[in-house]
């Protein structure tokens, strides 16, 4: 088991090592520089803030001396919001995202896996095709739409919610909805799937032959082995809220980090951009890595150590 | 594990936050039912003052900068001039007024400024703001050590400015001397008839000095070190968040100043900005630092709720004067006098902007309301094509590129202009829009025929839009110079003449005009709607906003 975790950390690094060049040089490759503005800078102005940013050296300098402080985890200044580390900026804006995914993400396992099961064991009856219904809605209707929408009618026609903002947990449950909506789909429907598979298999039969209470055989012996797709669903999900909030983050008027990444790009504003990258990058690295071995707990027949089963 | 045990967990707290939701819920309906009770109690409509004299607006987006010297923004500079102050302060009438200056004199040749500087203005730390300060900030900013100072060039009038910035010449050399704590004498370059506005810029307000050599960070956050001198003073500011400040209680002129509290969110989304807007959780949408959503714009006039202003901006297509067939001055006259300007402002912009077909806006120009040609002129841009063709020698014009940064509204102007080019002038135009930077990067290239572009004044004088195009390079992106036309800039910048000036600048931008080397499209106008209690607060055509004399009204 210790020996599989040192192993796939040393594939995270190589990982982050390629992501961490690719970046590097295609952000470099673009057009623009974060000095690029409307109203021309004097040329003796911009070279000396070319010079203070480190930006006049040779391109692998700036390479070599990025990788370095990356291992230092220092990203540096924020070309665009100046004065500002990135540091700083992640500090401050990953608490948002993080509280706004993490209800997301529950909100989307706790009624996904529901809807899912209901949806099978009525399979072909009301609560099936309602549940359906429901999750092909989901999937189609996009965030943002979506967004417009709950923030019309629950915030500013019925007064229920603030319209937008992030200082209260009253404030959190509009975007987290918005935001949770799709994934949420997304489950209902793969748990479907995957529980009818497993009601019609044998051991099913075989439970219920001996007389086990509906409930325990659903619970303990369905649930159990059709939740598995989902978890390996988690891991890409995390990332996936936690980076495309963006949308849900302007619409609510959220300062999270989503919005920082996406307006980095569009600022040339390079460290940013580098930086949500790597952060991101080991977010997802990480959150891969402990999907698979929440796998290896719940199902004994997966064997991460290669040897034994681990239970 | 035992997962009848977690789903059981999970649902009894997913139905809990729904309960928590519903209760929440209820109490916040009960605070909104509450507000629209406070509207309906209307007062008579007399001035009478509110007892909580708190505005709350929208600045859009986090402030890039909060130190005067690397500002280059409207957001910020929406924060700074309520919390600073420079010699000068430009009021709701557009007038230069005293400021941290009591009185100035100026030298017979408006070469030399002396300032004489209130002897009761503090700092938010007490400590006296003196001419020293203001020698130290414009030095910093002119200090070549000092990398994000963009705005240095605003500094530029200044005797020996730009050689300390960009020519290794002294910063001992330039002319800016604090003779004692209140008497500051500034030498300039040349004559520079908007002096005085210049100093109510936020590049040249003061520092506090002995605060900011000790802490280079000062301005990175709210605290005891953001030390300030205007009307207001910086109370916290929550990054991406919010910005609040307070009135300043040792300000000069604290009797003037009337709201206590202004809270600035930084709401990214119009949408949602003008949802809140109409909930009363803000009191201000649109300029200048928030722009109202198209879509609103009609009903909203409808209504009679929103007020436009004259801003001093102009929205042009920029010809790329290097390229066939826009080396020709009559084939960019023609383009120029067939696009239908009015239709474009009626529907497409609908902020009623003002058809330009002149450079210079018309809250400096008044005479540009007309402009230099007709709006729409269809049959003389047909005699310029045919001229235009003849002498390129050629019978038909090729595929023309339109180029524009990615946005609706600029490619709605841009279909509006391929249709009528295509209409009037049979030619075909392609549409072409990229990335803002990358769009940058091809027109400072060359890379183009036809680009938007815009142009919104750092002050209210025509010299502003003029020399952009003295040179090619910086902000002239057509390839286009005159001899004659840099004759004339210059010559202004010697006049001193009030009267004198203008006509040189009006001959300079009658020669402009006639080469053509961009096709205005409107001028700007500044779109914005406030509350009914909300008064005294206006926007300048130069995007500037001023709280100090605002005040809120007993509803």
């Amino acid at each position: 088991m210790f020996k599989y975790i040192l192993k796939r950390v040393g594939f995270i690094f190589i990982s982050l090592f390629f992501i961490v060049t690719i970046t590097f040089f295609l952000m470099q490759a673009a057009p623009g520089g974060p000095f690029t503005s409307e109203r021309k800078v004097p040329p003796k102005i911009e070279e000396q803030l070319n010079e203070a940013y480190g930006l006049d050296e040779p391109l692998i300098i700036q390479y070599k001396d990025y990788l370095v402080n990356i291992v230092k985890w220092d990203f540096g200044p924020s070309f665009k919001q100046k004065g500002q580390s990135v540091n700083d900026i992640i500090n401050r804006s990953f608490k948002y995202s993080l509280i706004l995914g993490f209800e997301a993400i529950f909100l989307a396992l706790s009624v996904g896996v529901f809807l899912g099961v209901l949806a099978a064991l009525y399979h072909n009856k009301f609560g099936d095709y309602a549940a359906m219904i429901f999750a092909v809605l989901g999937i189609s209707v996009p965030s943002f739409i979506l967004a417009a929408v709950l923030q019309y009618t629950f915030a500013f026609k019925l007064g229920l919610f603030p319209i937008a903002k992030f200082d209260s947990f009253m404030h959190s449950i509009l975007p987290a909805v918005a935001l949770a909506t799709t994934p949420l789909a997304f489950i209902a429907r793969l748990m479907r799937a995957s529980m009818l598979e497993v009601l019609n298999s044998d051991y099913i039969k075989t439970a219920k032959a001996k007389g086990l209470s509906s409930r325990v055989t659903i619970y303990r012996h369905g649930i159990r082995n059709a939740i598995l797709p989902v978890v390996s669903y988690l891991g890409p999900l995390v990332t996936a809220i936690l980076t495309g909030s963006f949308i849900i983050e302007k619409i609510f008027a959220i300062p999270g980090l989503g919005n920082e990444f996406v307006e980095s790009i569009t600022n040339r504003d390079y460290t940013v951009i580098m930086g949500t990258t790597v952060f991101f990058s080991i977010l997802l690295l990480f959150s891969i890595l402990i999907v698979d071995i929440i796998y290896g707990l719940i199902d004994p027949r997966i064997k991460i150590t290669g040897s034994k089963g681990d239970q | 594990m035992n997962w009848r045990k977690w789903s059981l967990l999970l649902t009894i707290v997913f139905a809990m936050s729904m309960f928590l939701a519903a209760c929440g819920g209820g109490d916040d309906a009960d605070t909104d039912t509450d507000g629209e009770a406070n509207d309906t109690e209307e007062a008579s409509g007399d001035e009478e003052l509110a007892d909580e004299q708190e505005l709350s607006v929208n600045i859009k987006t986090e402030p890039p900068s909060l130190h005067p010297g690397t500002s280059t923004d409207t957001t910020s500079s929406a924060v700074l001039d309520q919390v600073f102050e420079g010699l000068t302060r430009v009021n709701q009438d557009n007038e230069v007024e005293e400021g941290m200056a009591e009185s100035w004199d100026i030298s017979d040749d408006e070469l030399t400024y002396t300032f004489h500087l209130r002897e009761d203005a503090t700092w938010s730390n007490g400590d006296p703001v003196t001419a020293s300060d203001f020698e130290y900030a414009w030095k910093w900013v002119l200090d070549p050590e000092n990398a994000d100072t963009d705005y240095a060039y605003q500094l530029y009038p200044i005797k020996g400015a730009e050689d300390a910035k960009e020519d290794d010449g002294s910063l001992d050399d330039v002319g800016i001397t604090a003779e004692d704590d209140h008497t500051l004498v500034v030498e300039l370059e040349q004559p520079t008839e908007y002096f005085l506005e210049l100093t109510a810029f936020y590049t040249y307000y003061p520092l506090n000095e002995d605060v900011v050599s000790e802490n280079k960070d000062w301005a990175t956050d709210a605290g005891d070190d953001y030390v300030t001198n205007g009307p207001f003073q910086l109370v916290s500011w929550d990054h991406k968040d919010n910005i609040v400040i307070e009135k300043n209680e040792d300000y000069w002129d604290a009797d003037t100043v009337k709201l206590e509290t202004i809270t600035m969110h930084m709401i990214d989304d119009e949408n949602t900005a003008l949802q809140m807007y109409e909930n009363d959780d803000i009191d201000w949408i649109g300029d200048p630092t928030d722009s109202v959503p198209l879509a609103a714009i009609p009903t909203m006039k409808d209504a009679d709720e929103l007020e436009i202003s004259d801003r001093a901006g102009v929205y042009y297509y920029s010809f790329n004067t290097e390229e066939e067939p826009f080396d020709n001055e009559n084939i960019r006259k023609a383009f120029a006098y067939s696009l239908d300007r009015t239709s474009i402002v009626e529907n497409i912009t609908q902020g009623e902007q003002k058809p330009a077909t002149a450079l210079v806006p018309p809250s400096i120009f008044e005479e540009n309301e007309e402009g230099y040609f007709e709006d729409n002129d269809v049959d003389t841009a047909k005699e310029y094509l045919e001229k235009g063709l003849d002498e390129l020698g050629i019978d038909e014009l090729p595929t023309i590129k339109l180029s524009y940064n990615t946005d609706e509204g600029h490619a709605a102007i841009a279909q509006a202009a391929q249709d009528i080019w295509k209409k009037e002038l049979e030619v075909e135009v392609e549409l072409n829009n990229e990335e803002w930077n990358v769009f940058l990067d091809s027109l400072g290239e060359g890379d183009y025929q036809v680009g938007r572009m815009g142009w919104i004044a750092d002050f209210n004088d025509a010299i502003n839009f003029l020399e952009i195009f003295e040179t090619v390079g910086g902000n002239n992106y057509t390839n286009w110079e005159d001899e004659e036309f840099q004759k004339l800039i210059k010559e202004s910048r010697s006049e001193l003449d009030t009267d004198k000036r203008r006509e040189i600048l009006r001959d300079a931008e009658e020669i402009f005009m006639d080469h053509m080397p961009i096709a205005p499209v409107y001028f700007y106008t500044n779109l914005y709607a406030f509350k009914d209690n909300v008064k005294n607060i206006t926007v300048s055509p130069i995007g500037n906003i001023q709280y100090k004399w605002g005040y809120i009204t007993e509803e």
